[in-house]
């Protein structure tokens, strides 16, 4: 039969290959166990069987408590071994190189940090860990790449995250495996891994606008900066040296403005009020799409500390 | 026509004739035993229905472009298959058939508590029915059984409205059911019928109907807000009003992981009572399965996040959900290996029941060995949504909780019909269905390890010649479905006269005539010894 | 009095033992269903801390308070009436029954002006809903979840009223009496349950928002 082993492409799948065959084996020594015993009781006590049948006890306390507890305790076993690949999965390295994906009905949207935009492609680097953060357009899709072992839903409305870091050079293929709608099946993508060298020439060999760029243009578009610009006569917060900061909110809490809380202030701009501002911003729901909010994100995220001149207007750190 | 059963008249005196026979005195009975036969009519027809989007389903996938229907029509195909397998033949399937008819004969009462809420249960269900069948004619329903948002509220056309309705109307009938089944087994015991006699099958139809009242109404509320989002924008679920889809995927999963416990706790019922009979030995360790069963029930209401590894809830909510469901896989660890203790020193007959209850337990371990996969965090990011759960739950649903049916099905139709049917046949059958069912979701197994994703109507050539293999299994399964049909049917015409006890069988329900009477027993039972006790039996035989 | 006994149980106590489980299993369900919608609550509220003070500032606070009451002195009552059953003073039991159910009746309508007023301010999600403010897609979220548990209560509590008056009818026809009053007892677990249901609704929707 045509069953072939998924190439080993990124640096989970030898792990967990190896923690699936140990449970190959150990559930398929129990079931050889378990029928090996029923058909031979099957055999040996048949009707008409001279075998011995004189009354057992039906119930063995010290039986019972062994066949509760020795399955419990492999239990614990199989899922320690599970947690700690699965911390792993779930960790992505500091010096990861960030792509966004944006989910849509029936297409995968990838935007690279250098300005490069792909559609149902995804180029990753070799041997180099990648953090994908997704979001959707519209409806729950997952993305998910069996040579690499790793699967994620994309969320609407929030950031998911996914890391792996491709071992081998080739082409791989992404399926959307969340049901979403119609053309579901046809939700295909191709994962291509590049050697590092091979990877940076491809990001340069067609010019586009980085992100920033595209967030700053998008900032002045949309009328950002007629507020958030320190030199405007309207009181908003400052976004300069923003990024992963803490931000005190008027409710006495403190939230690091992250991609989340980032994407919630401009999506639902009254839902987490900055300490001393009051709610006025409206809500860019409808005027923006996701992947606008990603370039504004990243515009946000590249301008550095304020120009000392406009610092006095600055009140969230405070 | 004029057998020696219907002039010598066991049947006669029986429920099928006391209470008249015009189409009415069945409409309207209030006898447990006529309302477990109108569910039965019930659920077969609803069986075939969601059996034929299967097999067409099976039929798209032996070609990897699917050319024989449009995208469309494969995922309202599978959704149909799903609505109408989860909530219109699995859940009901057990409980409401052979629970109605046997829970007040087991325990020794003359019906079940409430007996017109049980015939509203019916009728509920009959309507809940009919909206899906609506929904059907009118075009059917794309969002797959699970209704996910907001797929389900903002962006699917076709008519979910009407497949909610069906669904939340049924799950009411499901609710009242459990209830009825709760105050008999806790109020209308004969006299004797302590806790510890009761049989194995009713305690398997009580930690069933906790779940029913207890999971039901959140599945009822749920549906209510995705109707009320759809039809009037309320944005509880929807990202794009303020909403989580998470939340419904909470809410949902809450409910419908305890709903496969509702599927399965019943199976395991029956299975305990066709195991003693057909070894004819006293169940090895009653007290652990009794427990076992209720600790399933118990422990099913915190394990619902499993199904949301992948779905963007936090790490750690990922891990508890882990360990918990690693420890609810302990019970039935314990209930698998408590019945092949029980074959030891036994008389195993291997009549037609005996074959579907030794079949259940291995397919039900191959399905609960592979949920372990799935219970594993790391290793269930690479297999969810793959093939690879189809074939875990299929295994469950169909090889656990399908195989249990039929045999109990067999076991009792001696009971309800007071007939027999052809043995050979039957044990024909139960073979085909176990290599049918094993040559169909064995290779989805091998599918989903290779990373086929679910719900897919096209798929890439690697995967062709195990759905082939798929497909082909399928049609061994429909023979095997069909055999039955056929041998009942003869059955009911011909059969031979069953006599109270044909299995020579311990239990309450074999004391009384076949078919029983109206109020089921002459003089009320007094119980004086615990279940099974096949070994007097045996020896005084 | 064995009348009252169905022909399927053995007696009396059996029967009623039956009656009030049932009841009992069917108070579990239902507080399984608002549970659902005050879990969703809870979520959301957790979401928009904000809409939801402001949605809360929103309702009749005073209108809320004396539904409370209301709702409250009638549960007290329909006690008084299952305790005349028992002293077998049909007509007082009958009287307290009625006077459980009119309590029933004003609370609808003082709930009933509750939505007039709403809709008078455009709080209605879908129907009327004119609110604009930056918080008024979270406030949304806030009304369609209130209308949707109130609307649920009033519900409950419409067909409280309906069984109360079916009961109330039996106890004047002297149908009970202190060997037999399930129904009686069965109708006050009812009521009961749409008691406490507004106990937690109350404050989670009336009085969160008005302390902030």
């Amino acid at each position: 039969m045509s069953v072939v082993r998924l190439p080993q492409a990124s640096s989970f799948a030898p792990s967990i290959d190896h923690m699936f065959d140990a449970m190959v084996i150990l559930c398929g020594v129990v079931a050889i166990g378990v029928f090996a015993v029923m058909i031979g009781m099957c055999i040996v006590y048949r009707r008409g069987s001279k075998a011995d049948r004189s009354i057992p006890v039906a119930q063995q306390m010290g039986i019972e408590l062994a066949w509760t507890l020795i399955p419990f305790l492999l239990f614990v076993g199989i899922f320690a071994w599970s947690i700690r690949l699965w911390v792993h999965l779930r960790s992505p390295p500091a010096d990861s190189l960030t792509i966004y994906v944006v989910a849509k009905q029936w297409m995968w949207k990838v935007q690279h940090p250098d300005g490069r935009r792909e559609i149902d492609a995804l180029h990753v680097p070799l041997g180099k860990p990648v953090r994908l953060i997704m979001t959707s357009e519209d409806v729950v899709h997952s993305f998910y790449i069996p040579a690499f072992r790793i699967k994620q839903d994309v969320v609407p409305g929030r950031y998911t995250q996914l890391w792996f870091k491709a071992t081998q050079a080739g082409n791989f293929q992404l399926y959307c495996s969340e049901y979403c709608g119609t053309n579901h099946a046809a939700m295909l993508g191709t994962v291509s891994v590049l050697p590092a060298s091979d990877y940076a020439r491809w990001l340069v060999s067609v010019t586009a606008m980085t992100p920033e760029q595209r967030g700053r243009q998008l900032f002045v578009q949309m009328g950002c900066s007629g507020c958030h610009d320190p030199q405007s006569g309207i009181r908003a917060p400052d976004l300069h040296g923003l990024y992963n900061m803490p931000v005190h909110l008027n409710d006495g809490t403190v939230v690091q403005a992250d991609d989340a809380y980032l994407r919630e202030s401009i999506v639902f701009p009254a839902s987490k009020i900055v300490q001393g501002y009051t709610p006025i911003m409206p809500t860019y729901q409808h005027r923006v799409d996701e992947e606008g909010i990603l370039a504004l994100i990243a515009y946000i995220r590249s301008i550095g500390p304020a120009p000392p001149a406009a610092s006095q207007d600055r009140s969230s750190h405070d | 026509m004029t057998d020696v059963f219907v002039r010598d008249s066991p049947l006669r005196r029986s429920y099928l004739w006391q209470g008249g026979h015009t189409l009415r005195s069945w409409l309207l009975s209030t006898d447990h035993k006529r309302i477990a036969l109108l569910y039965a009519a019930s659920i077969t027809l609803f069986f075939f229905l969601g059996a034929v989007a299967a097999a067409l389903m099976r039929l798209t996938l032996i070609d990897p472009q699917g050319r024989l229907m449009s995208a469309e029509t494969y995922n309202k195909t599978f959704t149909f298959h799903g609505v109408v397998m989860v909530w219109f033949f699995l859940i009901p399937s057990i409980p409401a058939t052979l629970g109605n008819f046997l829970v007040p004969l087991m325990v020794g009462a003359r019906d079940l508590a409430f007996p017109r809420l049980n015939l509203f249960s019916w009728y509920l269900y009959m309507v809940g029915g009919l909206f899906t069948i609506a929904c059907l004619l009118l075009g059917g329903v794309d969002t797959g059984w699970t209704f996910y948002t907001p797929f389900s509220t903002m962006f699917s056309d076709s008519h979910v409205i009407l497949a909610v309705v069906g669904v939340f109307v049924v799950g009411f009938s499901s609710i009242l059911t459990g209830l009825n089944f709760i105050v008999t087994i806790h109020t209308m015991r004969a006299p004797g019928m302590h806790w510890y006699r009761l049989p194995l099958f009713i305690w398997g139809i009580y930690a069933t109907s906790i779940v029913m009242m207890l999971a039901t109404p959140v599945l009822a509320m749920t549906l209510c807000l995705i109707g009320l989002e759809r039809l009037f924008g309320v944005g509880i679920f929807d990202p794009s009003l303020g909403g989580d889809p998470v939340l419904f995927q909470h809410f949902f999963w809450f409910y419908s992981h305890p709903a496969v416990y509702i599927m399965i706790l019943p199976a395991m019922g029956v299975v305990s009572e066709l195991i003693c009979c057909g070894a004819r030995r006293r169940i090895f360790g009653y007290r652990f399965m009794t427990w076992s069963l209720l600790g399933i029930a118990f422990i099913g209401f915190l394990v619902w996040g499993h199904h949301m590894f992948v779905a963007g809830q936090s790490m750690y909510a990922s891990m508890a959900f882990s360990i918990l469901s690693f420890i609810v896989a302990v019970p039935s660890a314990i209930k698998v290996f408590n019945w092949v203790s029980t074959l030891y020193r036994g008389t195993i007959d291997f009549h037609a029941p005996m074959l579907y209850a030794l079949g259940f337990i291995g397919l039900f371990m191959l399905g609960g060995l592979t949920g372990l996969f799935l219970a594993a965090v790391a290793l269930d990011v690479n297999l969810t949504d793959t093939y690879f759960v189809v074939a875990h739950f299929h295994y469950i649903m169909v090889g656990g909780s399908v195989m249990a049916y039929l045999g109990g099905i067999h076991f009792w139709w001696p009971k309800i019909t007071g007939r027999l049917y052809s043995e050979r046949m039957a044990q024909l059958a139960a073979v085909l269905m176990f290599i049918g069912f094993n040559l169909t979701f064995f290779p989805q197994y091998l599918l989903g390890y290779m990373g086929m994703p679910r719900r897919y109507h096209q798929y890439p050539p690697q995967f062709h010649a195990l759905n082939v293999l798929s497909s082909i299994g399928a049609v061994v399964l429909a023979i095997s479905y069909l055999m039955p049909l056929f041998y009942f049917a003869r059955s009911l015409r011909s059969g031979a006269s069953a006599g109270p006890n044909p299995w020579q069988a311990a239990g309450l329900e074999w004391m009384t005539s076949s078919p029983p009477p109206e109020h089921n027993f002459v003089e009320t039972p007094v119980v004086t010894e615990g279940p099974y006790a096949y070994h007097e039996h045996e020896e005084q035989a | 009095m064995n009348a009252h006994l169905a022909e399927h149980f053995d007696d009396p106590p059996q029967q009623k033992e039956a009656a009030m489980l049932g009841m009992w299993a069917f108070i579990a369900t239902e507080v399984l269903f608002f549970g659902v919608l005050l879990a969703a609550y809870i979520v959301c509220r957790w979401r928009f801390p904000a809409g939801f003070a402001d949605g809360s500032r929103h309702t009749d606070l005073l209108l809320g308070s004396i539904e409370t009451a209301v709702l409250l002195a009638s549960g007290c009552i329909m006690a008084v009436g299952l305790r005349e059953i028992q002293l077998a003073k049909q007509r007082s039991a009958c009287l307290a029954i009625v006077i459980t159910a009119a309590l029933g009746v004003a609370f609808l309508v003082l709930h009933g002006m509750e939505y007039v007023d709403e809709y008078h301010e455009g709080l209605i999600p879908t129907v009327r809903y004119l609110q604009n403010g930056t918080d008024a897609d979270s406030m949304e979220v806030f009304f369609c979840l209130y209308y949707v548990i109130t609307g649920l209560h009033s519900l409950h509590v419409l067909i409280g009223v309906v069984l109360l008056l079916v009961i109330a009818e039996r106890t004047r026809r002297g149908h009970f009496s202190p060997h037999y009053y399930t129904p009686l007892e069965i109708a006050g677990l009812y009521w009961s349950l749409v008691d406490i249901v507004w106990i937690f609704v109350y404050p989670g929707i009336y009085l969160a928002g008005h302390s902030a």
